[in-house]
């Protein structure tokens, strides 16, 4: 029997998906380890607490809540420490998502217990006195499955990579101290800038649709806003030759060196499929592509290609969307 | 100011790779290493940043085989003052017992900022940067898309899910560098005649025990061959159907 301690990642008053993910993997982890229970910590301003019941449902049997003004924003060095200091209570694994707080996290916390680490995981693969998981490395090209050894491990999990699972338990919650004072923090973040409202995060959103240089200026991006409109479900994201053009933002880059995506639906429009492009969505479960050139590297991996001009295709294709979402 | 860049060796990211026989690893006949892509914007950002301050000293460090030793001269052909070689014959997997080599290493250097990479291409984990500013007790602030320092302070950006995070921190400290905060420069045939004569020193790298090893690598499974289902505006009820009736996703 081993219990699992589990970061549920929130920000400000909102649980984040992957906080859902990340407590269906350390269920999963916890039953591979022979039954043990799942504790999951859940760090953030007044009334967070409420989001507690979320985590029961998904397969929490503690859920330790830790309520502080501080944590209205990422407090990166007071959660590290709330984290290590409960691990300490003796866990076989710390889980976090591999997200941009889980990524800074995990690292800290695993220096700071002196045990063993692997990021972005795909797989928990076996757990007994090692534990084994999988994790891609090259740029998704080549899958390591690793081992660690250590009374105490340390895990992140790739967004998207666990579908949270209901497995609903009757909790009991436990409020804990931070370990820090949140206060007192190094490294203080002055503000956020947020993107646009509402907009789906690529490493969330169920679809992704994509715009390349076969756009032919940022104007065009339009019409991928609209086809992502008409999904409803959508975020939008673009390749690397287009950020750097600054038709786009930096951050919707979906590529090796750009965000890594998975989604359910992976619509490539006026995009070649360079393998720096590849290397980001190529685990995507249905890939669409949409491009003039037949030739184009991106047909070899779309399950559906549409060979063609982008600009008559896409708008025929916004409206068929937005008609079969009314039949619904 | 006293600046460290810690940099890895990695292969072209463009490489079709194979597992080796072992299955521990990838086949290395035929690739190309080079310095890792976020290496290198690190190694700019620490040239930059050294440029703006006034002379200090920039010092790359690097955990590998002899090897490695290239990628450190490229850093000081780029502008590097000195160099050094953390000796380990092996790719190493464990991340926070690469941290460890270079904490012990860099706690005695005095530097104000230390730099890396956000991530390595092959190992694709983002641990030892953090790791090591934890072992060192500093700040730390990772994925840095922007970064400006001014008396003894640092204020920075990360990009975080739907938004930027704006942060502000004291040196010293180490930062993790993203993609797009500058273009590594090229070395010049001056620099790369000057790096011939810096130091490069070379010190076993105090690992201590792996804890994380590689039990197997293999390739992804291939994704079913692409088929294109049609020409132009025409073939656009034919996709939706598929995707409402065989992929199910509409």
């Amino acid at each position: 029997m081993a219990n699992v301690l589990v970061f549920a990642e929130s920000r400000g008053i909102e649980l984040r998906k992957v906080a859902l993910e990340a407590v269906t993997a350390a269920r999963a982890l916890a039953d591979k380890s022979g039954g043990g229970e799942v504790h999951a910590l859940l760090a953030g301003p007044p009334g967070i607490s409420a989001k507690a019941a979320q985590l029961a449902q998904f397969g929490a049997d503690i859920v330790l809540v830790c309520e502080h003004q501080g944590f209205a924003r990422y407090a990166r060095e007071s959660v590290a420490a709330t984290l290590a200091e409960r691990a300490k209570a003796g866990y076989r694994a710390v889980l976090l998502p591999f997200s941009a707080q889980g990524r800074d996290l995990g690292p800290r916390v695993a220096a700071k217990l002196d045990a063993p680490i692997a990021s972005d995981v795909i797989e928990l693969v076996s757990a007994g006195e090692t534990i084994t998981v999988k994790h891609p490395g090259y740029a998704n090209k080549v899958n390591i499955t690793l081992a660690l050894t250590g009374s105490t491990v340390v895990l992140s999990v790739l967004p998207s990579a666990f579908t949270p699972k209901e497995n609903a338990r009757t909790a009991r919650t436990e409020s804990l101290k931070p370990a820090a004072v949140p206060g007192a923090e190094r490294v203080v973040v002055k503000e956020i800038i947020e993107g646009a409202k509402g907009k789906l995060d690529l490493g969330e959103a169920p679809v992704i649709i994509s715009g390349g240089r076969g756009l032919r200026g940022p104007e065009n991006f339009k019409l991928i806003e609209d086809l992502a409109a008409a999904f409803g479900n959508a975020a939008v994201g673009a390749t690397r030759a287009v950020t750097d053009e600054g038709w786009r933002p930096h951050a919707d880059q979906i590529g090796q060196t750009g965000r890594q995506v998975s989604p359910q639906l992976y619509v490539a429009v006026g995009i070649s499929g360079a393998i720096q492009h590849l290397a980001g969505m190529r685990t995507s479960k249905t890939i669409v592509a949409i491009n003039k050139d037949p030739e184009a590297p991106i047909f070899k991996i779309a399950d559906y290609g549409v060979v063609g001009d982008v600009l008559e295709i896409v708008p025929e294709l916004t409206t068929a969307v937005r008609e079969a979402k009314k039949g619904h | 100011m006293k600046i460290a860049v810690c940099i890895k060796r990695t292969p072209d990211s463009e490489s079709r790779f194979k597992v080796g026989a072992s299955a521990t690893g990838v086949d290395e006949t035929g690739l190309k290493f080079d310095m890792d892509d976020f290496a290198s914007y690190a190694v700019e950002v620490a040239l930059q940043t050294n440029e703006k301050q006034g002379p200090g000293e920039v010092v790359a460090v690097a955990v590998g085989a002899d090897n490695v030793q290239e990628t450190l001269r490229k850093a000081m052909s780029m502008g590097a003052d000195r160099a050094i070689q953390l000796k380990a014959d092996a790719p190493v997997f464990d991340g926070l017992a690469v941290a460890k080599a270079l904490a012990a290493e860099l706690k005695s250097g005095a530097f104000d900022l230390i730099f890396f990479g956000k991530y390595a291409f092959d190992s694709s984990a983002s641990i030892v940067g953090t790791a090591t500013a934890e072992l060192l007790g500093v700040p730390c602030v990772t994925a840095a898309s922007k970064l400006e320092i001014a008396n003894g302070r640092g204020t920075a950006r990360r990009e975080i899910e739907g938004a930027g995070e704006m942060v502000e921190f004291p040196l010293p400290a180490v930062v993790t560098i993203d993609e797009g905060i500058a273009r590594p420069r090229y070395p010049s045939l001056k620099g790369i005649m000057a790096a011939k004569k810096k130091l490069l020193e070379t010190k076993p790298a105090q690992l201590g025990p792996l804890r994380v090893t590689v039990k197997s690598m293999e390739l992804p499974a291939e994704r079913p061959p692409g088929r294109i289902i049609g020409q132009g505006a025409a073939a656009v009820p034919e996709l939706v159907r598929l995707l409402q009736d065989e992929a199910k996703v509409l």
